[in-house]
């Protein structure tokens, strides 16, 4: 048996119970000390001192953009209102993205508790979870745990015997996007359209149904009842100077060891790569890494060694976002990676704001030319200049952040965007227009396997002699090559033209 | 129907349960198990998981070992699904990847029947905070 011989690289505070225990079972929570904190809390601090506790701890929002979360609760307990909410951000839509759902598929109980705790904090009754009906299996075991909770007397009224009243019910997303934003959030469990309104007011003064409402994501509770029980010290004490504790990573893309890793605030990428992930599949070459989702950009080579945390992150030109990382190698086309995430704003965008709903539009179809080799260099100015104009006028988070993939990619691979305008190039051999079949004389047979299988008769040949593929007919299927017994067809760059 | 009215009754309840864990988990017990985990999030599900699942829980009952298979969510070793944690009665827990039937079968006759280590077992990489 392997035994690895450092310390091990990952620290798991939100993950502890992950893989641990069985989900729908309440009694193997109780065992690893669920709804401990909320008793403590319940019992021993005012809700000032929790929230102090919470502000000394350093712990800042797991969403996104990294808002420190005893602040947030502290400014929702000071709203005034006969009536407040707690509610749980389970919309997790970025592409590659999965640290929610598997908190939620493997802990619920620890966002309960935290949720309860909120509560109790910011003086709310109520609680609720908006999370994306795809997540069939989380939206089960949450039902399961919420139910068994009620029974225990750990949630419902008169919590622990302390006079505090708490219930938590389900709302369900249709999968936007947008809606992970917290006023888009709102408008969607109102039963209004999913779409964002300017803030101020934000939802901590007026929120759901007009009163003030707490907002976290589901990392955020789950690092909660951990920090009441050990104290916020040995919370502050994990990670950078601005940046506390550990965030969740969920490791995707060209990597060997996919999964879900934590790791404190401050790690850097090799290590996540290289020690935790294994290295790049194939022994390929590390070309970049994806983080922040669709609002994220795209670390490089130069970057590898960056302690990882917000703010390194955002110097960086990307953002912590929720957490997913897209691991790219050398066969990955950065303007199509752009392309890829303007695909997916350009279908998320609400529509509701002009430079988000035209602009991205436009970046798309600019981009979609390059990709075909129908680029010029004018192009590249005007990717720039319309991503700052999207970026300083868009009216959410959405928009503001959407051309984060175009900024990054120009930026750290502007030579790339050279070749496909320029040089109608494509190195990674992505770009379907910017690469070429060819056959090698030297090695065909004349077989005419190829020949027979080409679905657009784009080869020709006699038999016994050299086959040749016309690229202009040629629609890059690849079957020729998977056919050919000799590995006489290879891709090329350059077109092969027969004299 | 368990009712718990303060922090006491929930340690005190938290303390029981542990109590009844740690007699599976003793080797001079006659009580003592094998406790199986299987990962069994929506990633391992759809790897597979649950055909584990059911076959370990109809063979170790077949081949008369006690023991105690039940259901987790992701262990985080999405490469590597299904995977399982076997834990025998007073030995650190050992991780199982690719855990087929085939090797699930293997695990059983070789792990757990006598100790020895079949193929597939994935060190622990992580510390976590108890």
């Amino acid at each position: 048996m392997e035994t690895p011989v450092n310390k091990p690289k990952q620290l798991r505070i939100a993950l502890r119970n992950c893989g641990m225990l069985d989900p729908e079972n309440i009694a193997e929570s109780i065992v690893r000390d669920a709804y401990q904190a909320l008793g403590k809390v319940l019992k021993e601090y005012s809700p000032q001192e929790c929230i102090n506790i919470l502000k000394q701890s350093g712990l800042r929002g797991r969403g996104g953009a990294g808002f420190p979360t005893g602040l947030k609760w502290e400014i929702a307990s000071k709203s005034k209102s006969d009536q407040k909410y707690v509610v749980c951000n389970a919309d997790e839509g970025d592409p590659g993205a999965f640290m929610d759902r598997s908190i939620l598929e493997g802990d619920p109980h620890s966002v309960l508790e935290a949720m309860a705790i909120c509560g109790y904090c910011i003086g709310a009754d109520k609680g609720l979870i908006y999370i994306r009906a795809e997540y069939p299996l989380a939206i089960k075991r949450l039902k399961i745990a919420i139910s068994q909770a009620m029974e225990w007397g750990l949630l419902g009224k008169n919590i622990l015997g302390s006079g505090f009243n708490f219930e938590i019910k389900l709302c369900y997303g249709a999968g936007a996007f947008v809606c992970g934003e917290e006023t888009a959030l709102i408008h969607s469990m109102e039963g209004k359209r999913g779409e964002p309104t300017n803030k101020p007011p934000f939802p901590a003064t007026s929120g759901f149904m007009k009163k003030p409402t707490n907002v976290n994501n589901v990392e955020t509770f789950a690092n909660i009842a951990p920090i009441i029980l050990k104290g916020p010290e040995w919370f502050s004490s994990i990670g950078t100077k601005n940046s506390k504790g550990t965030k969740v990573f969920a490791l995707a893309g060209k990597i060997n060891h996919v999964g879900l890793i934590e790791v404190p605030m401050g790690t850097s990428l090799r290590e996540i790569i290289y020690e935790i992930g294994g290295g790049i599949k194939e022994n390929k070459k590390f070309k970049a890494v994806q983080t922040g989702g669709p609002s994220g950009g795209c670390l490089t080579e130069k970057h590898l060694d960056t302690p990882i945390d917000y703010e390194n992150l955002i110097a960086a030109g990307s953002m912590m976002g929720s957490g997913g990382m897209i691991v790219m190698d050398e066969n990955d086309c950065m303007v199509s990676v752009a392309k890829f995430y303007l695909d997916f704003i350009v279908g998320e965008s609400c529509g509701k704001c002009t430079p988000c709903r035209i602009g991205n539009k436009r970046l798309y179809e600019i981009l979609e030319r390059i990709t075909q080799g129908k680029g010029v260099m004018k192009d590249l100015d005007k990717l720039k200049n319309l991503s700052y104009i999207i970026k300083d006028t868009a009216l959410c988070g959405l928009g503001q952040t959407s051309p984060n993939p175009v900024f990054s990619t120009l930026e750290n691979f502007y030579d790339e965007y050279y070749e496909h305008v320029v040089e109608k190039k494509c190195r990674a051999g992505h770009c379907k227009n910017l690469f070429h079949y060819v056959i090698n004389e030297e090695l065909c047979v004349g077989c005419a396997a190829c020949k027979r299988c080409c679905p657009v008769h784009a080869i020709t040949g006699e038999k016994r002699k050299p086959h040749y593929i016309d690229s202009n007919i040629c629609i890059r299927c690849n079957e020729c090559i998977e056919k050919c017994s000799f590995d006489a067809i290879s891709i090329q760059l350059e077109p092969k033209i027969l004299v | 129907m368990t009712h718990i009215k303060s922090l006491e009754q929930l340690t005190s309840k938290r303390d029981e349960l542990k109590s009844n864990l740690s007699r599976l988990d003793d080797p001079n017990n006659s009580e003592k198990k094998v406790q199986i985990k299987v990962a069994m999030a929506t990633c391992g599900i759809a790897s597979g998981a649950r055909t584990t699942m059911d076959f370990l829980t109809a063979e170790l009952s077949k081949r008369n070992i006690p023991s105690v298979v039940t259901q987790t969510g992701c262990m985080g070793y999405c490469y590597a699904e299904p995977t399982i944690e076997v834990k025998l009665p007073g030995k650190e827990a050992v991780i199982f990847g690719y855990v087929d039937t085939k090797r699930a079968d293997e695990i059983i006759e070789k792990y757990i029947k006598t100790g020895e280590l079949t193929e597939g077992v994935i060190p622990r990489n992580y510390d976590t905070i108890d």
